[in-house]
């Protein structure tokens, strides 16, 4: 790797390091103007003004805006999000008894998805035109523009409430087995690949597209490439830097997007816990999982940046 | 209230036949009473709950899996800072209370053997001898003491701080006696502390991440906002219960989800079902319908310039203008049962029978609003998806003005900030209040002349010294009757219209037997733990 290459990669690093920043500002002011407190949210009808006082000296509320901030942006860099002002536990500690699930969730709709849609996608570029790409490119827009949640509902209606082939919930702790582990994940990550599966291979397609329309494609042709060799060993490798991004923007979307899924499968991973937070006013969660889905975010279009700056042959000598 | 139940049942189907033919509630309710009837459940055995579970003898064994409608990292095994039914329902698995409240909100003991006193203020209660808590402790006075103590400790923010505040002095006298002296008189003490915020914990608890109660089943594991599971107390002191060997509990917060989740056999009990999913419950056979009347409404709320200090014939004017019959059918979609302007259900011990049902009458609307002079003018009507049907019931009070050339303009106002920017402030508007353990309690929060919560701004001499002098009062014949003097004085004078009395709807696998609905809340009144069995 030469100079240019690295001093490109710190470039991204420090402006995501600069994004993450700006962000944990925006977070803890945003979340302090969202109405009412944990301490109202807490007591709800039964809330008198010296429960709500007490409990607020209590929860660190009555301190300024300013401190706040300093004391929890203080707490992130060591590590330490604080506690959870419902329930007394330690940010930390609840986010690592979530994100587990959520990692397997999106692990599993990682593997299925990714080779999916870059066959589909590859296939319906090299075909263009053809009978699978018509129908393959109809099904994506269909797929992606049928919201999620009616994607799990009927699902759940077929597969479950009518056949009975799979449970209408996504237990993990019941999942010992591997075919226990397919029940369970079986339509959540059908449910995200359908959406994960199309936006990727649509933005795959068009990438290798690109690709096979310029000239050096044309003189491999003439030269009597296979079609196979030519996109695998020619195009491929050039279309990559667009590949990583499609595919990174995609599996984003698994860290905060999967809410409706979590939600409908009953599933306990990270965008409930938030959920959950968001409901109770409980703060500093909310402003953990945040960061969290921030800096997840970050990695990967950083993940993808790299690779387009590492597979861009004008960087490379 | 089974017996009411089944009466009324009676009564509607013989008035249908004169009146508009069978509708979708009567149907509902037929096949949901029926389902009990065919389950074997016992709706139609008269008696307590005690007595039912002597008689009626389930299957041991088994585990079942709950959801319920709300949880969160909230969730919590204190009982003194329970939310909501889930938390509700986790405590009363684990924990038990001095007493409960039965099926007409009568309160019934359990952990307390009696409850005695001679003025209503100084009371002495007996405790049952012989319970050990799930750590292996003997359950004494001490025990009460502390549970009931630390609700004034500002520090245990508890729920019912200002309830708890009355007991000036709790202490024991021996290991099973304990002496508490209120600030005024109660005679409803017994029915207060069967809440499930009073439910009692050992001696010295600080520590709620594990449950130490007395309780049927013995907490295994507990993740707020996950799961619960609690295994059978094989030392539970009510013998023969409970019949379960394991109850898991969790949340599904999605209605739909949790519908499903009962219809592919994944849970056996989901709480909080919508009527729309009523139909397609009904007609599978692995799950049957619970409806529990309830006492929780929604009512139409008159105050200020319209109420009832300023204006007491724009009050009767709406009370009578009030389809009562309509707004059930249409806006409840079948679901409740109608209610006659007085927050007592049916059902209930003081419930005032011989109180006349007011109707529909847009005659005597008539008349009475133009006595106030407001006919022709455009009077402002708050509704908001935050007060359950309100939107629905505004429309249909606003036709039923329209024949008589009242005004209404319907104002829709978001759900969002609505009991705090609305309630209590406009002039004509809803809100929804939901069942309370008491009469006393829902009298003294909403009725009385200072309560904070007064929505009309009702100011009623005669009536506040009868909620006083009922609180004390410990002959049941006199109580009753104060207690129905005081429906009597709501439902002529106060600036309240309650058309219907709400519902609550829950949904169990049709293999769960000892099922029973509760007008306290869901899953029987949250107790469903010790009661119920699965049948093989």
């Amino acid at each position: 790797m030469n100079q240019t290459i690295s001093r490109l990669i710190m470039n991204r690093i420090g402006l995501g390091l600069l994004t993450l920043w700006i962000v944990s500002l925006v977070i803890f002011m945003i979340t302090n103007l969202l109405p009412g407190d944990a301490a109202q949210e807490l007591l709800g009808q039964s809330a008198t003004p010296e429960t709500l006082a007490a409990l607020r000296t209590q929860l660190g509320l009555d301190l300024p805006i300013y401190t706040r901030y300093v004391q929890w942006l203080g707490g992130l860099l060591v590590g330490d999000a604080g506690y959870s002002m419902v329930n007394g536990m330690s940010i930390m500690e609840l986010i690592w008894s979530r994100l587990p699930n959520t990692l397997i969730l999106a692990a599993f709709a990682t593997i299925v998805s990714v080779p999916v849609a870059l066959s589909i996608g590859i296939f319906s570029a090299m075909y263009r035109g053809s009978w699978f790409d018509r129908y393959s490119n109809m099904l994506a827009v269909f797929a992606v523009s049928v919201p999620e949640f009616l994607i799990a509902t009927i699902a759940v209606l077929i597969f479950a409430v009518k056949l009975g082939w799979f449970s209408a919930l996504s237990h993990i702790e019941s999942a010992h087995t591997f075919g226990e582990m397919l029940t369970v994940f079986a339509m959540p990550v059908l449910t995200l690949c359908s959406v994960l599966v199309a936006q990727m291979a649509r933005m795959t397609r068009a990438a290798v597209i690109d690709q096979l329309s310029s000239p050096y494609v044309e003189m491999a042709l003439l030269k009597g490439a296979s079609p196979i060799r030519i996109v695998l060993r020619h195009v491929f490798p050039n279309a990559l830097g667009p590949i990583a991004n499609a595919i990174a923007l995609s599996l984003s979307y698994l860290l905060g997007g999967v809410i409706i899924v979590e939600s409908i499968f009953n599933y306990p991973g990270i965008a409930t816990l938030m959920l959950n937070a968001v409901s109770t006013r409980d703060m500093p969660l909310v402003q953990g999982c945040a960061m969290l889905f921030c800096f997840g975010y970050l990695i990967l279009v950083l993940i993808a940046d790299i690779c387009e700056i590492a597979s861009n042959p004008r960087l490379r000598t | 209230m089974k017996d009411e139940k089944t009466r009324s049942l009676v009564d509607q189907k013989s008035s249908n036949v004169v009146t508009q033919g069978v509708s979708r509630r009567q149907v509902l309710r037929g096949m949901v009473t029926s389902g009990l009837v065919a389950a074997g459940s016992g709706v139609l055995v008269p008696g307590s709950s005690m007595a039912f579970a002597d008689t009626m003898k389930g299957t041991r064994g088994g585990k079942i899996k709950v959801a319920s409608q709300s949880g969160s990292t909230a969730d919590t095994l204190d009982p003194a800072k329970g939310s909501g039914s889930t938390d509700y329902t986790r405590q009363y698995m684990f924990y038990n209370g001095l007493t409960m409240l039965d099926e007409s909100l009568a309160p019934k003991m359990i952990l307390a053997e009696s409850f005695d006193t001679q003025d209503a203020q100084n009371w002495v209660i007996k405790l049952r001898k012989g319970i050990t808590f799930h750590d292996g402790n003997p359950f004494t006075s001490a025990d009460v003491v502390y549970s009931l103590n630390r609700h004034k400790d500002p520090k245990t923010s508890s729920k019912v701080a200002s309830v708890a505040a009355q007991m000036v002095d709790v202490k024991a006298k021996g290991t099973h006696e304990v002496h508490i002296s209120l600030a005024t008189k109660n005679a409803d003490l017994p029915a207060i502390l069967a809440v499930s915020h009073f439910l009692i914990v050992r001696d010295g608890t600080t520590d709620f991440s594990k449950a130490n109660g007395t309780g049927p089943f013995i907490c295994k594991e507990f993740q707020p906002g996950i799961r619960s599971v609690g295994t059978r107390n094989p030392d539970y002191w009510k013998k023969g219960l409970p019949y379960l060997d394991e109850i898991e509990l969790f949340s599904i917060p999605d209605e739909p989800a949790r519908v499903n989740a009962l219809l592919s056999g994944d849970v056996h009990l989901i709480n909080s079902v919508n009527p729309r999913s009523m139909t397609s419950l009904i007609a599978s056979p692995l799950a049957r319908v619970i409806q529990s009347d309830s006492g929780g409404y929604t009512n139409l709320v008159m105050r200020d310039q319209l109420g009832p200090v300023q204006n007491p014939d724009f009050v009767l004017g709406m009370k009578s203008l009030l389809n009562r019959e309509q707004i059930l059918n249409i806006a409840c979609r079948g679901f409740g049962t109608i209610a006659n302007d007085q927050p007592i259900p049916k059902g209930h011990r003081y419930y005032a029978s011989g109180l006349p049902q007011r109707e529909y009458d847009p005659e005597k609307a008539k008349y009475h609003f133009k006595k106030a002079g407001v006919l022709g003018q455009s009077i402002p009507l708050v509704a908001s998806s935050a007060a359950d049907n309100s939107v629905e019931m505004a429309q249909l009070v606003q036709l039923s003005g329209q024949q008589i050339g009242l005004k209404l303009d319907i104002k829709r106002v978001p759900a969002d900030g609505y009991w705090s920017n609305h309630w209590m402030k406009d002039s004509l508007g809803f809100s929804n209040i939901n069942p309370r353990p008491t009469a006393d309690l829902i009298f003294s929060l909403f009725y009385q002349s200072n309560a904070n919560w007064n929505e009309s701004g009702w100011q009623n001499k005669q009536f506040d010294e009868l909620l006083i002098a009922a609180r004390g009062e410990m002959n049941e014949g006199k109580r009753k009757q104060m207690y129905v003097d005081m429906q009597a004085l709501v439902h002529d004078y106060c600036g309240i219209g309650i058309p219907t009395f709400s519902s609550i709807n829950d949904a169990c696998s049709s293999k769960l037997g000892g099922y029973k609905a509760h007008p306290l809340g869901g899953f029987m009144g949250y107790m469903f733990a010790e009661q119920v069995w699965l049948e093989v």
